[in-house]
This record gives structure tokens, C-alpha cells and sequence, in this order.
């Protein structure tokens, strides 16, 4: 719109844009932060967007859980239900019940509100597990990210217990016995469980406390450090740049992809809507957690189909398949192992075992470098195979957790599959980890012939003396760079036994452990040697065709 | 007079005196007796006896394999002597019984007998012994009983094994407590008085009738026909299972189907 003539000497004032934007830098100073982060490069890939739907679902709680907290009365105070619900009305109940059927049935969109806010949470925390296992198995978490997966597996825990608060807060006959379930563990920590649960309840259970205590956690404490948390996770993306998978062009020192602004500031928005429009129609057509059929909780009653959410589900199902093991102390002092065991000891180790995995691979292989270009899971035989035995333990413990379902559903017997837990508990992980070791070495196999003799081309060529031969395609030259990018290692070795005078080393125990790992996860028989470009060479330039 | 006072020491005074009696005593009776009813207890006693009869030919052909020819039980069945006509009534008319193959339990299935011929069994197998006999529509009829009192009763005496809703669970070995979706008022009503199968027995003294029509209303109102459901599709109503399930296979695949249709949108490089 503007003339040739007045274009480059502007007078007057600026445009209203740039004076807002100059009053905010003289302030804030944006203008630097701006100019150094808004074309901030990031890779292209579905996967990685894994995190924002969990960064996407963590504000989409906060906002609906904003929205509930104006209508929710976290007291235990007993009072007769008067509301819209039939069924429920004359019922004695406490308040945080009572005002959780208000919510549901009197306030408008209330249970709406609940329901996007409970299918968020257990999306956020789905969410949360897809990203870590996408982040693992890449081994996206190894030097310089290791501190940015302990904010992540913060991030999850504390995301498993603000959910765990949560879906207690109702007080209803579900959740109620989800906390008495907790209470017996906590009861079960030898010699201070029993101060530990009077201290929590403030006396003896259930108690008037542990409502309004819980809602404090749930809506106060917990998401204020999970928010610092999200920031600081944020923060080091930014910092240390996002990963990539290995390709053309993509080095350890750069990273390819699409500016910040405008692109993923636009992809990033847009993804944001759509998965608040997934969640929504969601919690718009599907129930959850109807606590108005569930009833108000009483110590005295308990329904069968009485779960945890999916998140805590893995100590449920620790808790029915562990036997009913009980010692009684010379003095009378009862130790509840039945109890301890799965919960005290198994349910902390499974959740830390996600936590050091970094620092336990890194020590083993004694790889201290950076790493920005991500592995192909196949490419980490040893690694992918130690996370898939984790999944499948924990699979198999939500299966234990639901055992009452699948009893019913397929027709068997509970018994028969809590004895299926017991001794899958011991051998499922076993198998998985020898099995998926092997596929990973055969698909390195794979791409190794690939690189070779190229692509299978389903051509079948018959020779003149009457062979068949099948015709392999090359495979372009970025195909070649893609399959042979990755880095393989030579396992630790502790050196010669004896020293340059001939005396016998020392190498203490934890060293010869560490180079057994190390063979194990880089020596003979856990990976294929990648080809080299004298054996492609070698193989490609006798003759045109492969086969 | 003198005629009679003459014969009063006649050898057989004392059987006149005792005919006049009796005659005396058999009119009485016959003129205050309540003579309609007893005439109606014949037609119907022999009506009862013809359905035992009729009864007893189903019995001997369908049941008898595993309970016995006279009910007394074998070990393939338990004895079915004082089980009364409303056991026969629930066990039949869902069709769980005649049962179709031994294993933990017996499932319901469609019904093998017609109304009336299950009214005969269970005639004759009342007539084993004293039991609960079949209820009547205003014994089990929920219309007007308060659902709330019976929904507190449900969850004290019922959902640790039917669920919150009566949607059923599981029980040890393969047994299970079945759903409650369509089941009668009057099959519900039986079922608590009788105890089939893996189920106790509720009687009476346990839980009176009102308490019962109380439960079946609540009963009707979460689950059934009648239900209503405010959240939407309700997953089966089996609680944080089912809606883990849904959210790691339904919800993720939507999320992760957005994330690759978004990720598959890039900007184009301009070329300049």
C-alpha cells in the first residue's frame, strides 16, 4: 500500500506493533530473548510431539481443574444429599461427596468439566509413558539429557500421585477403599508404618483430615512443583536442542528442521486444539468415574471392580498376586511381608529402576560423550530389549491389577491367572528380553543385507542357461548413509591381567562386572557388524545387479 | 317319660346316648363350618396334586440325572428337599437349570421349559420339603420403594461381588456373580431369597420384603432398561479398568493419529 517516495524515510510515529513491542523491550528485555529462541530449529517427527500432548493435557487439567475447584467443598463434614440425584437423595454423605454430585448434576457443564479433567489426567499420564518410552528407546536420555529424564520421571511419578489424590477427593466408595488400600501400605513399613498412618490420617482411619489434606497435595503442592518441573523440562529442550534420528545432513552438531516461529509455533497451536478437541468429544461421549452410582464412602461396604486408576494399577496387581505371607516378631511384633514386599520394596524399585537407567548405562558402557543423533531401537539390541522386559513386567502386573476382568471376560479362572502373574512375574521379562534382543539383531541383519544387495525388487529374472535370479535394487545413497549412521562400540575390556612387570593386576569385582555387562551389551552375539564401504564397494562394483 | 326312664338301664342305652351324641356333634359342625372353602381346598389340593404329578414326570426326565429320583441328591447335584418352588422357579426360568455341562458354575441361558410346566416342577419339588415358595407381584413389585435406602443396602450386601451397578465380577475358581442387566424383578426378588449357586441366601429375617423391593428398585434404576447414564457410553461400568483400557488403545491412537497427520504438514521451503 505504501508509495515508492515515502517508504524508506518514515516519520511520525511508528506503527502501534512496534511501539508496544519497544515499550515491553525496554522493560523485559524480550527483544534478545526473542531473537535468540524465535528461530530456534526443531525436527520434524511424529513421535516428538509425544511430549506436547502431555504438556497439552497438563494445561487442559489445569484449566477445567481451576473450573472444578470453585465448586468443590473438600470436607468430610456428614451431610444428607438434597440434589438433582434420585437415587442418591436421603443418603448421608460428606461434603466433598456432596458437592461432587452438585458438581455432576447441578452446576452447569460441571460434569463435563470433571470428565475432560479426569480423561486429561489419564491421558497426560499415557501420554507421559509413550514419551519416556520414545525418549528410551532412542536414547534420547543420554549425555547431555540424563537430568532432563529425572524431571521427566519426576514429572510422571508426582503425576501418578496428584492423580492418585484426585481421584480420591470425591470420597467416594471407590477411592475410599483406594485409600484404605493405601493405608495398609503405609501401615506395613516396619516399626514407623503405624506412626506414619496416624500421623497422614490424622488418627485413626478414615478420620476428617485426609480430604482437606489431599486436596491441598492435589490442587496446591503437587502441580506447583510440576509446573516448575514442566518449566525446567522446557527450559533444557531449549537448551540443549532437540534430538534427531540420523539422516543426510543431520550431524551431531546441527539439527534440521523448521524454525520455532513461525512454523511449530503454528503446528504446536494447532496440535494443542486438536488434542483438546480429541479429549473433549471424549469426556463428551465416554463416562468416567460416575462416583453418582458409586456411592459415598463407607469403611463398612466395598464393591468388587474396585481399581486404581491405569497409572497405580501396577501395585494393584503387586498386591493380588503376592501370597499372603505374615511374620510374627519374638515379642509379638507382626511384620505384614504380604503387604511390605509388593509394595514397600517392589512397587519404590520398579518406579527407580526408570529413574538411574541413564547413569547404569552409562557406566556400563562407559560412554561419556554427547550424543544428539538418536539410535535406531534395533541399533541398541541390549537396551531395547531391557525396556520392552520392563513393559511387559508392568503390562503383566496391570493384567494381575485386573485380574477380576479378565476372569471374567475370557471365561477363566482368578485363581489360574494369579498363578499366571506369580510365575510370569519371575520368567515374562526373562523371555521378552532374550526375544527382543533377537529381533533387534535380526532386523540389523536386515538393514545390513539392504546395504549390501540392495532392496528386494519381487523382479524374477530367468538367465539364459535357465537360472532364476531375483533382482535387488540399490538403495539411493541416502538410504545407505541412514542405515549405516549409527556409531557401534567396542565392549569394555579391564586390560591385561598382568601388568608391564609382570605382576598380576587388581581388578576388583565391580570391574569384572561392569566389563561382563559391557560384553553383554556390545560384544559377540549383541550386535551385527555394520558393513563397511569395502565390503559394499567390494560387493557393488564387480557388477550392476545385485542378487 | 316313663317309657324312657324305663329303658334308661337297657344294655344298649349307652350306644343310643352315644349315636345321638355323635349325630349331634356331625350336625353341629356341618352347620357351622365354613362349608365354600372347604370345597374349594378340594379342587385345589387336587389340582396341587395333579401338578406335583405332572411335576414329578418333568423331574423324573430332566433332573433326576444329577438330583436324584426322589430329589435327594447325587454327587453330580445337590439334594433339592426344602429348596422350596421359588429356587425351582429362578433356576429354570433363567435357564440355568437344566444345566447344560458341569464346570463352576451354571450359566444363564435361554429358558428349556415353558411358564407352566416350571409351576409344576416346582410344585413337586415343594412338596419335597417346606421351602420359600414362588413371591407374588406385590411382594417383588419396586414401585414406590426408595431406591436411595436400596442402593445403600446394595453396596452393603451386594456389590462385593455384583459391582456398584451389578454389573457382575468375578469369584474364586471360575465362579463369578453375574450381571444384573435384564434380569426380572421377580428372578432378582428369588434370588436373594433363595441363594443360587455361589450366592447366599438372603431370607426374610436377613432382609425383609421391603427391603428387597428396595434393593430391585435401586436395581432398575443404574442398571436395565430404565438406566439412565448422564456421563454417556458408560465402558461396561467395570470402574478404572476399563477406562485405562480405553485410554491406552482408543484415546492414544486418536492422539498419536493427530500427532502423524500434524507431523506429515510441514511448511514448504520457499525457494527464493
Amino acid at each position: 500500500m505504501s508509495t515508492a517516495g515515502d517508504a524508506p524515510k518514515r516519520r511520525g510515529k511508528a506503527p502501534a506493533g512496534e511501539r508496544v513491542a519497544d515499550w515491553a523491550d525496554g522493560r523485559l528485555g524480550i527483544y534478545s530473548l526473542a531473537k535468540a529462541n524465535m528461530r530456534k530449529i526443531f525436527p520434524d517427527h511424529w513421535s516428538f510431539m509425544l511430549g506436547e500432548i502431555c504438556l497439552y493435557s497438563f494445561i487442559i487439567i489445569i484449566l477445567t481443574g481451576v473450573y472444578l475447584t470453585l465448586f468443590f467443598n473438600p470436607s468430610m463434614g456428614e451431610v444428607e444429599y438434597h440434589g438433582a440425584y434420585v437415587p442418591m437423595q436421603g443418603v448421608h454423605m460428606s461434603q466433598a461427596y456432596a458437592s461432587t454430585l452438585d458438581i455432576s448434576f447441578d452446576v452447569r457443564g460441571g460434569l463435563l468439566m470433571r470428565q475432560i479433567h479426569h480423561w486429561a489426567a489419564l491421558v497426560f499420564l499415557v501420554g507421559m509413558f509413550v514419551h519416556m518410552m520414545r525418549v528410551f528407546f532412542t536414547g534420547a536420555f543420554r549425555k547431555p539429557r540424563e537430568i532432563n529424564w529425572l524431571f521427566g520421571f519426576l514429572l510422571l511419578v508426582l503425576g501418578m500421585f496428584t492423580g492418585f489424590t484426585g481421584y480420591s477427593l470425591p470420597d467416594d466408595l471407590l477411592s475410599g477403599t483406594g485409600v484404605r488400600f493405601m493405608e495398609g501400605a503405609v501401615l506395613s513399613v516396619p516399626v514407623v508404618g503405624t506412626y506414619i498412618a496416624f500421623f497422614l490420617f490424622g488418627g485413626e482411619f478414615p478420620g476428617t483430615d485426609i480430604i482437606p489434606r489431599f486436596f491441598v497435595a492435589h490442587v496446591l503442592l503437587l502441580p506447583g512443583i510440576m509446573l516448575g518441573l514442566v518449566v525446567a523440562h522446557l527450559i533444557l529442550v531449549f537448551y540443549h536442542k532437540h534430538t534427531q534420528f540420523a539422516g543426510p545432513g543431520r550431524t551431531e552438531k546441527n539439527v534440521v528442521g523448521m524454525p520455532l516461529l513461525p512454523v511449530y509455533m503454528a503446528k504446536a497451536g494447532g496440535f494443542f486444539f486438536l488434542v483438546f478437541g480429541v479429549i473433549s468429544v471424549i469426556a463428551a461421549t465416554f463416562t468416567i468415574n460416575p462416583i453418582w452410582v458409586l456411592g459415598p464412602y463407607r469403611p463398612d461396604q466395598v464393591s468388587t471392580n474396585a481399581q486404581p486408576d491405569w497409572y497405580m494399577g501396577f501395585s494393584e496387581g503387586l498386591i493380588r498376586a503376592m501370597p499372603a505371607w505374615e511374620m510374627v516378631l519374638p515379642g509379638g511384633y507382626t511384620l505384614n511381608l504380604g503387604v511390605a514386599i509388593p509394595l514397600v520394596v517392589i512397587f519404590p524399585l520398579v518406579l527407580t529402576s526408570i529413574a538411574v537407567y541413564p547413569f547404569i548405562e552409562s557406566w556400563i558402557t562407559g560412554d561419556k560423550r554427547e550424543h544428539h543423533i538418536l539410535d535406531r531401537p534395533r541399533n541398541a539390541p541390549t537396551r531395547t530389549a531391557f525396556g520392552a522386559a520392563w513393559i511387559s513386567l508392568y503390562f503383566l502386573l496391570l493384567v494381575g491389577g485386573g485380574n477380576d476382568l479378565w476372569a471374567t471376560h475370557f471365561n477363566l479362572s482368578i485363581n489360574a491367572i494369579t498363578w499366571f502373574v506369580r510365575i510370569g512375574f519371575f520368567v515374562v521379562p526373562v523371555v521378552v528380553f532374550i526375544v527382543t534382543k533377537r529381533i533387534c539383531l535380526g532386523l540389523q541383519r536386515r538393514d545390513r543385507e539392504k546395504v549390501l544387495h540392495g532392496r528386494e525388487s519381487g523382479i524374477i529374472k530367468r538367465l539364459p542357461h535357465g537360472e532364476f535370479v531375483e533382482v535387488h535394487e540399490p538403495l539411493s545413497r541416502e538410504q545407505l548413509h541412514t542405515l549405516t549412521a549409527h556409531e557401534q562400540y567396542e565392549p569394555l575390556e579391564i586390560g591385561p591381567e598382568t601388568d608391564e612387570n609382570g605382576v598380576r593386576r587388581k581388578v576388583g569385582p565391580v570391574q569384572k562386572l561392569r566389563a561382563r555387562l559391557s560384553r553383554g551389551y556390545y560384544g559377540e552375539g549383541s550386535q551385527i557388524p555394520k558393513p563397511t564401504a569395502e565390503e559394499f564397494k567390494e560387493l557393488t562394483s564387480g557388477h550392476s545387479h545385485g542378487h | 317319660m316313663k317309657k324312657l326312664s324305663a329303658r334308661r338301664r337297657h344294655p344298649l342305652a349307652a350306644l343310643v346316648v352315644l349315636l345321638f351324641a355323635l349325630a349331634a356333634t356331625g350336625g353341629l359342625y356341618a352347620a357351622f363350618a365354613p362349608a365354600d372353602e372347604a370345597k374349594a381346598d378340594t379342587s385345589a389340593a387336587s389340582s396341587q396334586s395333579l401338578a406335583i404329578e405332572e411335576g414329578e414326570k418333568l423331574y423324573a426326565t430332566g433332573c433326576s440325572s444329577c438330583h436324584g429320583t426322589g430329589g435327594q441328591g447325587t454327587s453330580d447335584g445337590p439334594s433339592l428337599v426344602g429348596v422350596g418352588a421359588a429356587a425351582v422357579d429362578f433356576q429354570v426360568g433363567t435357564g440355568r437349570m437344566p444345566a447344560q455341562s458341569p464346570g463352576a458354575q451354571a450359566p444363564k441361558k435361554p429358558q428349556v421349559y415353558t411358564q407352566a410346566q416350571i409351576d409344576q416342577l416346582a410344585a413337586y419339588v415343594a412338596s419335597l420339603g417346606p421351602g420359600p415358595s414362588i413371591p407374588t407381584e406385590e411382594q417383588y413389585d419396586p414401585a414406590g420403594a426408595d431406591s436411595a435406602a436400596g442402593g445403600e443396602l446394595f453396596r452393603t450386601n451386594c456389590a462385593q461381588c455384583h459391582n456398584f451397578t451389578g454389573e457382575g465380577g468375578a469369584l474364586t475358581n471360575g465362579k463369578y456373580a453375574p450381571s444384573l442387566d435384564g434380569v426380572s424383578d421377580k428372578h432378582i426378588y428369588e434370588a436373594m431369597l433363595t441363594g443360587p449357586q455361589n450366592m447366599p441366601a438372603f431370607p426374610d429375617s436377613v432382609l425383609p420384603e421391603k427391603e428387597k423391593r428396595e434393593i430391585i428398585a435401586y436395581v432398575n434404576d443404574v442398571q436395565g432398561e430404565d438406566e439412565k447414564s448422564p456421563g454417556g457410553f458408560k465402558l461396561g461400568g467395570f470402574g478404572p479398568v476399563a477406562e485405562g483400557m480405553f485410554a491406552w488403545t482408543i484415546v492414544l491412537a486418536l492422539l498419536i493419529g493427530v500427532a502423524v497427520w500434524v507431523a506429515a504438514r510441514t511448511a514448504k521451503a520457499r525457494k527464493s
